[in-house]
């Protein structure tokens, strides 16, 4: 029993992953990379198919389950990494970008003639501006500090949008309009509430997006940055890092994701309502981070499907899925605390030995 | 405006009486905070589980009905005894069982700071999910122990004898435990593991017991506030800690977290800002004033009204 554990611990699938990825020449990469996003382009068809039904989700439909929560959880926690993985800051309201990415999508569909994809670069800008005015003031505060003044922002916008009659109060925004046909060259892809499908793809389009977004600014300047102000901020800002600039600016590149999330949200819910941006989903989302591997994309993406899909799969015990919901972080967290998916060993290494020389 | 300037007192006494039950919640996170360093995520449920400590107690032990109330004498004294003592056993309890699964075997293995922080959550969801199903997601009304007559008239502000009880006995409770901490040898222990936990060990403090009795301690004041909260508001529900836990926990983070004399003022200060503002705004922004001045507060004094600097704390 105890052997099995400890060899659970030392088990390592980012490794053997990376291991696997740096074998690999470049025109298998390609087709690996290619397959792969096939097979989670494909993902919506599984739950019809005899052999893969067990996906399905029981009384929601699989397809829906796949753009939310599973695709939005995943979107969401790639742009939180970027804070709280990449750059080692603590956001706990980071809901309020979501929901002034969704708002944006409500109020411009509802009173302008502009469609979802021109609303898009606008609810990120604004999901993007109210990052910087939050930051420029708070990212100064260290540690739990940041913590509760994020969470103090994400309940300020939640209270806010109750509290203005304009936007709905907490009646939220009804028939919000879904995004406009795309014409391909195969065919026409709607979007309307029988097509959740075109939904996942768009979702899918804006997580691999995202992925690319991050695995370029990592191995950049900015990701460098980040590292360094993770590991230690005095450190870096005496080295020449301009500390608060990057982090405003992963601050920033968080929320714009966020907002993003958000308008695809609320075009497709076709209704908001401050119910939906409670802080329950903050600390959802921070927990598909922890939960998957902090810092790791792969093990985010990994925790965001799992954690949002389990409570679907398993809603035929419906009072209870919640509890199983919380017994699961409490158990994963107490036999993996690094996540399922953990980042790079090396630094572990590198920690384990200064340790060793300290003591 | 007008209804502050009228009302004033009334408000004031009032807010104090909220502020207080803020200061024994808060010491809960503060307590937490000062040894582990982490944010105990799970009081608002510790919390939520005093309160209903109290009510089993009243209603299905000493058997009151919701409705009877007029308990006079010794049978008033004993009942409103045991419920406080009910519901701070069990939130000590609760406490102590929450840092055994939840942040001892993550804490001896030294790993990132946010694992424990996710096991508090996921803990807080147990808890907050048990009871949901246990009470069918529905409000529970406590009986009424002490019937709420107004006692006498001081400056306009009429004091009501279930708030003149908060606000005599919370103070007793807050300054019994400041004492506990400044002159028993716990206290010193704790005192000992908050300001650097490696020396305590190598003086010989036990750490994980006196881990275990700040949890312990936490938790009672919890419980406190907790019966408290039921004698002033006489219902419960299965979510009730989650506002009134981030409330409790910007009290800790206003005053400075790790601080317990800081706890009080947060607390109070927060108590009164809220009464004032809802008087003011309405109570709908209440929370929202309460968060601004939060951040205006930490702009300028980084680290609370009374805390010490908090070294590099980060995830």
């Amino acid at each position: 029993m105890m052997s099995k554990i400890s060899s659970l611990k030392n088990f390592n699938l980012r490794d053997k992953g990376a291991a696997f990825w740096a074998g690999l020449n470049l025109p298998q990469r390609a087709i690996f990379a290619v397959a792969m996003i096939f097979l989670a382009g494909a993902l919506p068809f599984a739950g019809d198919h005899s052999f893969t039904n067990f996906l399905n989700t029981p009384i929601s439909n699989f397809a829906d389950v796949l753009v939310y929560p599973v695709g939005m959880f995943v979107l969401m926690s790639l742009g939180l990494n970027i804070v709280v993985g990449k750059s080692g800051m603590l956001d706990l309201g980071y809901v309020a970008f979501f929901a002034i990415g969704a708002y944006s999508m409500a109020i411009f569909g509802k009173y302008t003639h502009l469609n979802t994809w021109e609303i898009l670069p606008i609810g990120i800008g604004f999901a993007m501006l109210a990052g910087v005015l939050l930051g420029i003031p708070t990212l100064r505060l260290r540690g739990d500090y940041l913590a509760i003044v994020t969470m103090g922002f994400g309940e300020i916008v939640r209270i806010t949008a109750l509290n203005t009659q304009k936007i709905g109060g907490p009646n939220g925004m009804a028939n919000v309009p879904n995004p406009p046909s795309i014409h391909t060259p195969v065919g026409q892809l709607d979007f309307n509430i029988m097509t959740p499908n075109s939904f996942y793809w768009f979702v899918l389009v804006l997580i691999l997006l995202t992925i690319w977004m991050i695995r370029r600014l990592s191995v950049r300047r900015p990701g460098r940055a980040w590292e360094a102000i993770r590991q230690d901020e005095d450190a870096a800002e005496l080295m020449g890092v301009p500390t608060l600039r990057y982090k405003i600016w992963s601050f920033v590149l968080g929320a714009g994701v966020g907002g993003a999330a958000g308008v695809v949200y609320a075009s497709k819910t076709l209704y908001v309502s401050p119910e939906a941006f409670t802080f329950n989903i903050s600390v959802l989302i921070l927990s598909c981070i922890v939960f998957g591997g902090i810092g790791n994309i792969w093990g985010v993406v990994l925790g965001g499907v799992f954690l949002a899909y389990l409570p679907e799969r398993i809603r035929f015990i419906s009072n209870a899925r919640q509890l199983v919901f919380g017994l699961t972080l409490i158990v994963i967290m107490n036999f993996r605390p690094d996540g399922i998916l953990p980042r790079k060993k090396r630094e572990k290494i590198l920690k384990s030995k200064s340790e060793a020389e300290v003591k | 405006m007008h209804t502050l300037i009228s009302q004033f007192w009334q408000l004031t006494f009032s807010g104090a009486v909220q502020g207080l039950i803020y200061v024994l919640i808060s010491l809960g996170y503060t307590m937490v905070y000062g040894v582990l360093r982490m944010i105990n995520f799970a009081n608002s449920e510790i919390f939520m589980v005093g309160t209903f400590a109290t009510i089993v107690m009243s209603r299905d032990i000493l058997g009151h009905q919701p409705n009877s109330a007029n308990l006079h004498g010794f049978t008033l004294l004993y009942s409103m005894f045991f419920c406080l003592l009910a519901s701070m056993l069990a939130s000590g309890l609760t406490a102590v069982v929450v840092e055994l699964v939840a942040y001892r075997r993550l804490r001896s293995r030294g790993t990132n700071r946010l694992a424990p922080l996710i096991s508090a959550i996921g803990i807080s969801i147990v808890l907050s999910e048990s009871v949901s199903l246990l009470t069918a997601g529905r409000a529970v009304i406590a009986p009424e122990l002490l019937h709420k007559s107004s006692l006498f008239t001081v400056l306009g502000a009429n004091i009501r004898v279930d708030q003149l009880l908060v606000f005599i006995v919370a103070p007793i409770m807050f300054f019994s435990l400041q004492r506990f901490v400044n002159h028993t040898r716990l206290g010193k222990g704790i005192r000992a593991v908050s300001m650097n936990e490696e020396t305590a060990k190598l003086m010989g403090v036990n750490l994980n017991r006196v881990i275990s009795i700040t949890f312990l301690i936490g938790g009672l004041m919890t419980g406190a506030a907790a019966f408290f909260f039921e004698t002033v508001y006489e219902a419960t529900k299965f979510n009730i800690g989650f506002n009134i836990g981030i409330a409790a926990f910007t009290a800790a983070v206003l005053g400075g977290i790790g601080n317990i004399r800081g706890a009080f003022v947060g607390g109070l200060a927060l108590g009164l800002l809220e009464t004032y503002a809802s008087a003011v705004l309405g109570s709908q922004w209440k929370s929202i004033t309460v968060f601004v001045v939060l951040v205006v507060v930490l702009l300028f004094r980084p680290n609370g009204l009374f805390g010490e600097a908090i070294q590099q704390t980060r995830v």
